[in-house]
């Protein structure tokens, strides 16, 4: 079996499609898992485009801004439910004590993260694709529409919720299920503070600096100017992009940092108990 | 010291301190390629943090552990895909059937001829019955049959078992104990095993190391053992160095 190496790294496939294929068997298992990535979007969406609908009957501004509200709530979700698919798989070996079996194996941490940022793809496919096409049948909202500025919003978006996602699992090696509750509710920190729904002038000049240290705050920006204002920010793009390598690197490195203490400390013996 | 005669594990004076508790004082042991050694103690004795840092899963705070050469934790990479281990402990994937459990690891180790290898597990241990049954609906006993194939996948060179017959039933318990003489025979594998079944010690072990409070009371084989402290079985003697009555010989000596 081949595997990459660039000194210190070292990635076999074989080992990261192996998890892959663990995940995979354990969605096909249960039919309840597979509505509970689509239910969630679904639900917010709908809420949220009939808000919109009702709003843009009274309001001159937001009949010209259609589409704002839709496009953000279905942003929010590759944020959010990328961190939760990729924290979801890691739980998945904490639940069912298997961790120690995976430590006690030939993957490697890189190869680890690696299956668990596909798992984050994979269920966020399932989940959020459905959802884009209700998009269209309800509001007629089709996201598909936004082009190239699209690849880009997503690829921002899905950085940060690996570099969230990346370091709750570090803290969860380092101190057990009691940290559980992060994986649920560490993304909802962010979303005041990035300007999901709102422009980041809305907020007060201190915190305005906080909002523009966050990579989805430019995501978020760049699509209110792209569906309101028709105008593609690509100095936005490339800005949450250089941040985002920041914090998935600082993320990677906190990880590696956690598994070590985890290591020095015993809890990897601990999880799951 | 020549390659062949290079010990299967090496301890060197190895030490474990969590915060203010000593759990593993200063021990040092090596275990002869194709050995089975048996690691005997009582709750809070050292045992399990002693197979976790052969395992590279904590980090001693002193000395060295060695596994077919390599130093752990720091060169674990190098000999985990030649490792394995069992424990009652330790779960698989619940919902995952047998066979699907068993692909996944198979592919973690790279293991050649996966279908051949759990088919050939399969038949050994008698799970052809329940290999696409889920893991979690298997009783006790066909979980550690399960567990333990697992273990096997890799054909290990060393193998690391805790308390593997834990809440099984005699009969099933026997078998398991058949079944890891058997492997050890064939395989030449070194086996480390922590237990607090002495008939089971005194049955699969040449070796005995016995642990208290972190350090290593007594190691020998099973008979010097008997001989030396008087007793008839393993279960006297570990009764001697839980309540101290060895040491209390050894004064009165």
């Amino acid at each position: 079996m081949s595997a990459f190496s660039t000194g210190a790294v070292t990635l076999a496939p074989h080992r990261v499609a192996a998890m892959v294929l663990r995940y995979l068997y354990l969605l096909r298992s249960s039919w309840t898992r597979l509505l509970e990535l689509i239910y969630w979007p679904a639900v917010q969406l709908l809420v949220w485009g009939f808000l919109q609908f009702y709003i843009a009957q009274n309001s001159g501004f937001f009949a010209r801004a259609s589409g704002v509200f839709i496009a953000a709530v279905l942003m929010w979700d590759v944020l959010f439910r990328g961190q939760l698919g990729f924290s979801i798989s890691f739980l998945e070996e904490m639940w069912s004590r298997n961790l120690t079996n995976l430590m006690i194996s030939p993957l490697r941490p890189i190869e680890f993260v690696c299956a668990l940022m596909i798992m984050s793809l994979i269920r966020l496919a399932i989940g959020m694709v459905p959802v884009t096409f209700l998009a269209i049948a309800f509001f007629g909202f089709n996201v598909y529409g936004l082009g190239l500025a699209l690849a880009a919003f997503f690829v921002n978006l899905i950085l940060t919720s690996w570099a969230v996602g990346i370091v709750v699992s570090g803290v969860l090696l380092r101190n057990g299920m009691g940290a559980e509750s992060l994986a649920w509710t560490l993304m909802f920190v962010l979303m005041p503070l990035a300007c999901v729904y709102y422009p980041v002038s809305v907020l007060p000049d201190w915190l305005q600096v906080v909002a523009w240290a966050l990579p989805p705050t430019y995501v978020f920006e760049g699509m209110r100017a792209l569906i309101m204002e028709h105008v593609v920010r690509v100095d936005l793009m490339v800005e949450a992009f250089v941040l985002n390598a920041l914090y998935f690197s600082a993320g990677v490195v906190a990880f590696l940092q956690l598994l070590k203490s985890a290591r020095r400390v015993g809890s990897l013996l601990q999880t799951g108990e | 010291m020549s390659q062949a005669a290079e010990p299967a594990i090496a301890v060197d004076q190895l030490v474990k301190v969590y915060k203010t508790t000593r759990a593993v004082d200063g021990i040092s042991f090596a275990l002869e390629p194709g050995s089975i050694t048996g690691l005997l103690g009582g709750n809070g004795a050292g045992k399990t943090t002693t197979i976790a840092m052969i395992m590279g899963l904590v980090t001693p705070t002193a000395g060295t552990v060695k596994v077919l050469g390599a130093e752990m934790p720091r060169l674990r990479y190098h000999v985990l895909h030649k490792m394995n281990f069992e424990s009652p402990y330790v779960d698989m994937p619940h919902r995952l059937t047998v066979r699907q459990n068993l692909k996944v690891f198979g592919r973690l180790y790279a293991v050649e001829d996966l279908d051949g290898r759990i088919a050939a597990l399969a038949r050994e241990f008698d799970l052809s019955e329940f290999l696409d049954r889920p893991t979690g609906k298997l009783s006790a006993g066909q979980k550690t049959r399960v567990a333990l194939a697992k273990a096997l996948i890799n054909s290990p060179r060393v193998l690391l078992l805790d308390e593997p017959t834990a809440s099984l039933d005699p009969d099933t318990a026997d078998w398991v104990r058949a079944h890891l003489e058997r492997f050890r025979k064939e395989r030449g594998a070194t086996v480390l095993l922590a237990s607090h079944n002495m008939a089971e010690v005194e049955r699969l072990c040449e070796r005995v190391i016995i642990m208290k409070r972190g350090r290593i009371e007594d190691d020998d084989t099973p008979r010097r053992l008997l001989i030396r402290y008087g007793r008839e079985t393993l279960e006297e003697v570990f009764l001697d160095v839980a309540r101290g009555r060895g040491e209390a010989r050894e004064a009165a000596q």
